[in-house]
Parts: structure tokens; C-alpha cells; sequence
């Protein structure tokens, strides 16, 4: 399986991407490789998944993620999509796909206005996805946020229907997997950290899973997330 | 010949004076050039010859240091940073420098380009930044504008280094009255490189091109470095013209393309525009290389119309370099470039002539002998006087101090809850701490503690200065600075490999702010020669004054260490119930106990004064030997030193400090604590919790090692006492049955972590 990780102008957790996704393949024994894809390349058809990782894509000028969705690359990448092939983005690159329209909702200023990096609970919402079939449904991950703009917004309707559909992913939640407004962190509306589009083939989320990925950081609760997606490809 | 423009000024010795040159230093200059300079010539001279280019004043004091050792690859002074070998092939770039003054007048952006500006040191040097830290000064937190400027610096910080995707792992922040309105911002970075990786800022090469990379020039900075060479004054205000502004994504696309440039060979020198811009990067490249170099500074991608060759010179507008390209490699150097959406213009060219000629749309409008100008400075040696406080403040006694009696959980508590000591969360949760994925010890233990995962190697780091200390005794603080930033490092299971120092001062030219350098410079160098620590490089910052006075001396030491085994790392948490807690102490002789100087004396009794903590550096030598044995023979659990608040802040934050961080799933473990082996040696309570004495670390550890540790710590000749166990839910501390601390470990974390929080509340 090929994996690409889209470098865009300021993305600056492509390196971590590239890192986890290749070493826990290697792990876990299935071949796989992981490559940087410039913004101005073009490769149809090469990549089985696509990776937007982190950062500051066009310096989060303007808008986060609104330079970046018109980027060469995001033809493809979204082509890909409409495909049905799986499409992941973490933290900015979240922030891209629904730029991009491919994710419903945005990413607003963090409720406090401030950056904030640290790391909260998660709870997995559900487990038959190709991104969480290594969880448990209601199981709590842990795993680091970084983001100044991570308050994910959506009207009602649109809500609505994410709920209705069961189209989140995870949500921010204590310890023991209780979802109370006294741990959300940026006031992301009912504590959603990501969610998937309706046919669950793309991912976005704020958390980095990435970050999370081995035993010598504080947590490796993101590997199951890597896993689920390296796995589900390998079939 | 070199001639003057049509709208140049007259030089006048107003307007020699207005740029900060004496008249001695005009003769100097004329001896150089042989003539009268032109304006352009004169700003030239103005910014290198300013105190923060040239270290005029200081120079002749930093000789002291030592900078050799078998571990320096590039030593201080050298190159933009200097290098530290790390073992099998790799290498590490860093330094520390000041964006003090920028700060005080424009926090947000002044403390920014600080981070942008010591990045470009340390990617010039070949190296990709991996860790960016911070020393922070400010004043009492109950006031509007303070609080205003820590966030400002905050958010600056975190604005650039965050953008940047390098991590901001640690550093150190104190509130205190001395730095009102005149706050400290000393920004640090680390980089990572091969050996053979390490680049050069030198122009070589007869003919070789001279490229400008980056973003184009603009009006921002001008005299950035003469601004910095002065008192703050009312007047500062005006001069915010003279903070640059700064782009951190295009820092980020300035830096992948750098280290694109450096995979290839097609380049024989590089150095960033920082301080006095194209100006220092043009003489210094030339000086360094041996040559000459020419440029055509009307070719220089400019922002704004009509810049005169004086502004684009001086200018210190952010993100560029200066690229000595091989001739021939044009094309592929400018590929590079493009890629990333940069400017690459070829400017000029190296020359054999060892001059440094600017020329303007083909006329020369400067043309100064390069080494001279960069290495010629004149240099001071300011007289010095002992500040006559010193006096009555070293006159303190202990006995002068009333003895609190019975339970002083309230003073613990008070104590907590002070800003410099109290939890510093709310400032590092601001900085995106965990990108690159090797910050291994999380923000809040003694040391940072990083893996450099393409190496897999660990790198420890912690930044130390006490300022009270150094302002009662400089020489005594500056020791202290070095053994505790050493001290810090093996806490977390490291060894000390080296430091780079910020030392920022008053006004160099008052006698007594001398002395105190002077002092201080002394205190570094036996604190580098204990520990073995050379000095790789770092920054003067004088001038800090306001109003009301100089800043308690405060020279900043960031130590950097290394990790041998990933098992070694140790943190300063209380680990397991049941544990051992034992108080390693290498029994400095200090009259005061450790209470001159002090947090509890200052902030309690509201007391300035006293002698600081002894230190005796043999003494701390055998301690930080004995505990980085212990750890690596596998004993230790947690080791936290005996810092600000005594050991009684010690044991809490061991107790509290939970690594995670979630506030409302803090895992604490408390501790029975019975401090009377301690208290033989310090008969008075509020000493024994509170007093600051060096050389002391408390660790945890299981209690079957108890025995091994007492033996080492004996052989060492190292004082080892049994103080208690781990567990419950409460820190008590009783001496000979009688109860000095009992509290909730839950309630005095709410302190600690909210120090910050309701001192700045107690503003209305």
C-alpha cells in the first residue's frame, strides 16, 4: 500500500505523520510505504490514502485552511475522495477538508482565544470504521491537542444530521469517558474532537494521533488509530 | 571613490552623536577609512560598532570564559552559534540571546523575532531547530500592564515557535519588582545536524555570487541594534519603528529551503541577516572567508519605494539570509528557492580585496575594510565600582528575623502560591510543546528532557538564574546559576555537556552595574570550570534600566545535557506508595540557612537582603556526581532539587507535579515526611522548610535501596537522610513529633496551579 502525506507550504507536522505511519507498519509486518507529497506535485492514482497532517499551512493566513484547499494537490486529493478512498486530516488538516468541503462545519478560534497544547480524553464513538476498528466503541483515548483554532462549529441542521447519522468520531470526554462541558477544551460544539463524512471513508480531527503513537511519549493511545486505517488498507 | 548621495545629511557631530558614536570612536573610524565616511558609512559604523554587534563593553570580560573542550566542535564566538559533538556522528547547534528592549516597547512582536531571530542563528549553522526554550522576566503580576506584556510575549512566542512546528519544551519565568517595566525575553534554540553537515557564514571565493534569500527589506529595524544599546525611556515609545515585525511562515519556507541548499554542495557560505541586517552579514561573511565582498544593494528586493542604500543596510526587517553561492550553481540555487516561493537574488559577488563595498545602482556609497569593521570595534574596559548596598544588605542576620512558631502549612501555602514558584501551565500550554514527537518529559520537571529521534539520542536542557542572588552577591549568584542548571540536568539522569549564556545587565557604564558584571562573569567561569561546562556561546544584553534603576543582575545560563541511556530519565513526580523519600545534601556551610535571599524572605517578611546561599562547588560537584551514580545504578524513582520555597515547596511539588496535566485528573501522591536528621543541622523551622541552601536534592526511591544509596552517598561523602515514605493523600512534615505541615495534597496544588491566576486577580 502507498501512503501519501501532503506537505503543504507550513505544514509542519508532516515529519511526525511520516514517522508513526511508517514505523507502525513496519511493526505490525505490512508492507506499506509513506511518502511526502508536494502541493505542487500531481500523482492520479498513485496513493491508497492520503494524509494532511499539521501545522500552518499558507501560515494559516486568511483563514486556516483556506489557501491551502486550492492548492494543485487538493484536486487529486479530493478526486481521491470522491472516490471513496480513505482521506485523513489531523489538526490543520482538518481544518483543510472543511475548507475543502469535504468535512461539513469549520474550526473557530478556541473559546479562550489562546493556543492550546496538551492532552485530553477522547471517547470513540464507533468502531466500524476503517479509522477506529482497532477501538472499542465508548472506549477513551488519550491523546494531545495543539491548535489555536480548534472549536468545531456546524448550524443546527448540520449537527443534526452528523448526530443523526452518527457521523462523529470522537469527542472530547473525562477519564472515564463522560462527555461534560467542564472538559472541552475549546468549545467545540456537543465536545466533538472529529468526525467522519457520511460514508466514513474520510477523517478529520483535531487530536493528534500522531503525537501519541509509541510508548516512550506520554501516551500511545493514537497507534490504535493508525492501525485501524494501516490495517483496513492491507486487506 | 566613494561618494556621498544628493539627499544625504550633512555629518554634523550632532549626527555622529545622534548614532551613538563618540568622538573617539569618529577618530578611530577616520583612522580606518582615511577619510571622512559618507552617511551611509557612518549608519554602517553606528550598527557594528553598537554594544549589541560589537560587545564593546564586554568583550574583554567574556576572554574570561572557558570555551575549549573535547566535546566543542565550534566554539564561542566563532560562527552564529556555537557546536556541541554528541557522539557517533551528530551534532548540536545552539544559543541563547536577548530580545529584551523590542519586548518592553512591542511584547507580541519584540518577542517573536526573538524566537525568528535565534532560529536563523542556529538553521544558518546547517542545523534543523528541534527545541526552542525561554527565560522570562517580569514584573508583579497585580498590574495591568504586566499582565498585558506576559501575554504579549506569550503569545508571541507561541505565535512563532508554534508556526514553525519546533517544540517550546521549558525554560524559567520569575515575577519580580526588578524587572518592571523593563521585562526579560532571552530566547533559546537547539538544532540537530551531522557532523559533516556544519555550515559556514564565510565568503570565499573569488567571484562567487552573493545571494539575498528571503523576504524583501522594509523600513522595520532601522537602528534595531542601537535601540538595543540604551536605556529605556519614556522616549522608547517613539522608537517602535525600530521593532521589526515578524513572518513566521516565512521563516518556515526560509528554513525547509536552507536545509534543502545544504543536502547539495553548491554553496560555500551562509549567514542570516539578524542584528544591523545586510550590513553584519556582508562585513562579518567577508571578515570570516578572508575577502572581500561587493554588493549592489539597489538590486535587494525591496518593500517599500525609495529606500535609500542607508535603509536597506540598516534595516532589520526579518527572515533573510545571505547565500555565498559557487559559481556556476546559479541555476540550481535558485531552483531551490523557487520551489518554496522565495526570493533569491544574486546581489554581488566575493572580491579579493578585503573590502566590504556597497554600491547603489552602480555608484560606490560604501567601501570599508571588512575585518576591521567586523572584528576592530573599539573595546572598553569601564571602570568599576562595589555598588555601595552591598553593605547593608550583606549586614543581615538571621537572628534579626522573628521565628514563626507551630503549624506553617499557611506559609507553604503562601508560598505556593507565588507566581515564580507556583505552576507555570498557563504559559506553556500556550506553546505547542509535543510537535516532532520527542518531548519525552513533559513541561514542569527539573529539566527538559528531549530524544532526537533521527540520533536516538536524549538531550536534556534547563535555564537558571536567581537575580536576588546575583544582586546580593554576584558572584555567589552566578555560581549558584551555573551549579543549579547543572544540578537540573542530572535530576533528570543526565550529564552536563555545555552552556550558552544571556547576561543581562544595567547600564555598563555606571561603575557599580560594571562591578556586578564584572562579578558575575567571575561567578560563570568557576561554576563552567566545576562542571566542566565550557561556554559555546550567547548574548549581552546591557541597558535594561528604567526610571527607577538597573534590573538585578541576571546572567542566564542554559545548560545542555545528554542522556546516555533512555532508562536514566528520571523526573522529579513521587512515583509508588510506599516509597522512600531521602534528602541528599552536601552540607554547605551557610550561615543564613539558606534563607538570604529567599522567596520566604522576600515574600513573608517583605525582606530584600542578606547573603544568597552558599556555594561551595566541590561540595555541589560530589552531590550531582553521587546522584547521577544512584540513577544510573538503577536506585532512583524521582529527583527534584531544592530550589525557590525550600525544601518544603520541594517535597509538594514532588508530590503534585502529575505528568499528565489534566487538571481535573491530577494523579497525586503525598507523603509522610519527618524532617528531624535534617533539623540537627537547621534548628530553626522556618530555615528547614523554607531556607534556599544549594546542594540538596530530595529523591524517591524503593525502600529496599535505602541501604545501597546511604553506602554511595557515604562513600561520596555526601549526607543522606531517611525523611519518610510515599502515599496517602497529604503532605505532612513533622519534626520531633511536632506537626509543621499538614495539608491536602489536592488544596495546595489548587494553589500552585492557580498562583498565577489569583495574583494577577489581586489587581482590583
Amino acid at each position: 500500500m502507498k501512503i501519501g502525506i501532503v506537505v503543504f507550504p507550513g505544514s509542519n507536522c508532516d515529519y511526525d505523520c511520516l514517522t508513526a505511519f511508517s514505523r507502525l507498519a513496519g511493526e505490525e509486518g505490512l508492507s506499506a510505504e509513506t511518502k511526502y507529497v508536494w502541493h505542487k506535485e500531481s500523482a492520479p492514482g498513485t496513493f491508497d490514502a492520503y494524509v494532511l497532517p499539521g501545522g500552518f499551512s499558507y501560515g494559516d493566513y486568511l483563514r486556516c485552511g483556506a489557501i491551502a484547499r486550492f492548492s494543485p494537490i487538493m484536486e487529486e486529493v479530493k478526486a481521491h475522495a470522491e472516490a471513496g478512498r480513505p482521506v485523513i486530516g489531523i489538526c490543520n488538516g482538518f481544518q483543510i477538508l472543511c475548507e475543502a468541503g469535504l468535512l461539513p462545519g469549520a474550526l473557530y478560534m478556541n473559546r479562550d482565544l489562546n493556543f492550546i497544547c496538551e492532552h485530553v480524553f477522547l471517547r470513540t464513538e464507533r468502531d466500524d470504521t476503517i479509522f477506529t476498528s482497532e477501538c472499542r466503541k465508548g472506549e477513551v483515548l488519550n491523546i494531545p491537542i495543539a491548535h489555536g483554532e480548534g472549536n468545531y462549529y456546524a448550524d443546527d441542521e448540520t449537527l443534526e444530521r452528523l448526530e443523526g447519522e452518527n457521523l462523529v468520531a470522537f469527542r472530547y470526554c473525562t477519564r472515564d469517558g463522560l462527555v461534560r462541558p467542564e472538559v472541552n477544551p475549546n468549545g467545540s460544539r456537543n465536545n466533538i474532537a472529529g468526525i467522519f463524512n457520511k460514508e466514513r471513508t474520510i477523517l478529520g480531527m483535531m487530536p493528534h494521533p500522531e503525537r501519541a503513537a509509541e510508548d516512550s511519549l506520554a501516551s500511545s493511545d493514537g497507534r490504535k488509530i493508525i492501525l485501524s486505517l494501516l490495517k483496513s488498507l492491507a486487506k | 571613490m566613494v561618494e556621498s548621495l544628493p539627499k544625504d545629511p550633512l555629518i554634523t557631530p550632532e549626527l555622529i552623536a545622534d548614532h551613538g558614536i563618540t568622538p573617539d570612536e569618529y577618530e578611530r573610524l577616520k583612522g580606518i577609512l582615511k577619510r571622512e565616511p559618507t552617511y551611509t558609512e557612518l549608519g554602517i559604523f553606528s550598527v557594528m560598532w553598537s554594544e549589541h554587534c560589537s560587545y564593546k563593553n564586554s568583550r574583554k570580560q567574556l576572554k574570561n570564559f572557558p570555551t575549549e573542550g573535547p566535546q566543542v566542535l565550534i566554539k564561542a564566538g566563532e560562527e552564529n552559534a556555537g557546536v556541541i559533538d554528541v557522539g557517533d556522528g551528530w551534532a548540536v547547534a545552539f544559543k541563547v540571546e536577548s530580545h529584551n528592549h523590542p519586548s518592553a516597547v512591542e511584547p507580541f512582536q519584540g518577542a517573536a523575532t526573538g524566537v525568528g531571530g535565534i532560529l536563523r542563528d542556529i538553521f544558518t549553522m546547517g542545523a534543523r531547530p528541534v527545541i526552542n526554550m525561554n527565560s522570562l522576566r517580569f514584573g508583579r503580576p497585580n498590574s495591568g500592564q504586566v499582565q498585558q506584556l506576559v501575554d504579549g510575549v506569550v503569545g508571541g512566542i507561541a505565535h512563532y515557535g508554534n508556526c514553525m512546528g519546533i517544540p517550546t519544551i521549558g525554560g524559567d519565568v520569575y515575577y519580580d519588582e526588578t524587572y518592571e517595566t523593563n521585562c526579560l525575553v532571552n530566547a533559546f534554540s537547539l538544532g540537530i545536524m551531522k557532523i559533516n553537515e556544519i555550515q559556514r557564514g564565510e565568503a570565499t571565493g573569488v567571484g562567487n555570487p552573493v545571494f539575498y534569500v528571503g523576504a524583501a527589506t522594509g523600513k522595520d529595524g532601522i537602528h534595531g541594534a542601537t535601540f538595543a544599546s540604551t536605556e529605556l525611556t519614556e522616549e522608547s515609545e517613539a522608537k517602535r519603528s525600530s521593532v521589526q515585525v515578524g513572518d513566521p511562515f516565512m521563516e518556515k519556507l526560509l528554513l525547509e529551503a536552507c536545509l534543502e541548499l545544504f543536502q547539495t554542495d553548491h554553496i560555500v557560505g551562509i549567514q542570516d541577516m539578524g542584528a544591523a541586517g545586510l550590513t553584519c552579514s556582508t562585513c562579518e561573511t567577508a571578515s570570516r572567508g578572508g575577502s572581500g565582498v561587493e554588493i549592489d544593494v539597489a538590486l535587494v528586493p525591496q518593500r517599500e519605494a525609495n529606500m535609500t542604500p542607508y535603509e536597506i543596510l540598516l534595516s532589520e526587517s526579518q527572515e533573510r539570509m545571505l547565500v555565498i553561492v559557487k559559481k556556476g550553481r546559479e541555476e540550481a540555487v535558485h531552483k531551490i528557492f523557487e520551489k518554496w516561493d522565495l526570493h533569491a537574488v544574486e546581489i554581488g559577488h566575493v572580491t579579493d580585496d578585503g573590502l566590504m563595498r556597497v554600491k547603489y545602482n552602480g555608484k560606490v556609497v560604501a567601501e570599508i575594510p571588512a575585518r576591521e569593521i567586523a572584528d576592530d570595534a573599539p573595546l572598553y574596559d569601564p571602570p568599576a565600582a562595589k555598588p555601595k548596598y552591598l553593605k547593608a544588605v550583606s549586614a543581615w542576620k538571621l537572628s534579626e528575623l522573628p521565628q514563626p512558631g507551630g503549624d506553617m502549612t499557611g506559609i507553604l501555602t503562601k508560598l505556593l502560591s507565588e507566581p515564580t514558584i507556583g505552576s507555570k501551565k498557563d504559559i506553556y500550554r500556550r506553546y505547542d510543546h509535543m510537535v516532532r514527537t520527542g518531548t519525552v518529559v513533559l513541561p514542569g520537571s527539573d529539566a527538559a528532557v528531549f530524544w532526537m529521534r533521527e540520533a536516538d539520542k536524549y538531550l536534556s536542557l534547563a535555564a537558571d538564574c536567581n537575580g536576588r542572588y546575583c544582586y546580593l552577591d554576584p558572584v555567589m549568584g552566578s555560581r549558584i546559576a551555573v551549579a543549579e542548571s547543572a544540578r537540573n540536568i542530572v535530576c533528570s539522569g543526565g550529564r552536563p555537556l555545555a552552556l550558552t549564556d544571556c547576561l543581562n545587565f544595567g547600564n555598563p557604564t555606571k561603575p557599580e552595574i560594571y562591578w556586578q558584571f564584572k562579578a558575575c562573569v567571575q561567578g560563570l567561569k568557576e561554576g563552567c570550570e566545576a562542571f566542566n561546562t565550557p561556554v559555546t556561546g550567547g548574548n549581552v544584553s546591557f541597558y535594561n534600566e528604567n526610571p527607577e534603576g538597573a534590573i538585578d543582575p541576571t546572567p542566564l545560563v542554559v545548560m545542555v545535557g545528554q542522556i546516555d541511556k533512555k532508562e536514566h530519565i528520571t523526573t522529579q513526580w513521587f512515583k509508588k506508595e510506599g516509597d522512600a523519600v531521602c534528602l541528599l545534601d552536601g552540607l554547605q556551610d551557610d550561615q543564613l540557612a539558606g534563607i538570604g535571599g529567599s522567596e520566604y524572605l522576600r515574600r513573608i517578611h517583605d525582606l530584600k537582603a542578606g547573603c544568597p546561599p552558599v556555594m561551595d562547588l566541590k561540595k555541589e560537584k560530589a552531590v550531582q556526581d553521587l546522584l547521577l551514580n544512584a540513577i544510573r545504578s538503577g536506585l532512583i524513582r524521582s529527583a527534584h532539587d531544592v530550589s525557590e520555597g525550600g525544601l518544603a515547596v520541594c517535597a509538594a511539588e514532588c508530590c503534585f507535579t502529575a505528568p499528565m496535566e489534566l487538571e481535573s485528573e491530577a494523579v497525586m501522591l503525598g507523603a509522610k515526611l519527618d524532617f528531624s536528621p535534617a533539623a540537627k543541622r537547621t534548628p530553626r523551622h522556618d530555615a528547614l522548610l523554607f531556607g534556599e541552601q544549594q546542594s540538596r536534592i530530595l529523591v524517591s526511591l524503593a525502600p529496599e535501596n535505602v541501604t545501597a544509596l546511604e553506602e554511595m552517598a557515604a562513600a561520596a561523602g555526601v549526607q543522606c537522610d531517611l525523611l519518610g515514605t510515599v502515599g496517602g493523600d497529604e503532605l505532612t512534615v513533622t519534626v520531633n513529633g511536632e506537626t509543621l505541615v499538614k495539608g491536602g495534597v489536592r488544596e495546595l496544588r489548587k494553589a500552585w496551579r492557580e498562583a498565577y491566576a489569583n495574583s494577577a486577580k489581586t489587581s482590583e
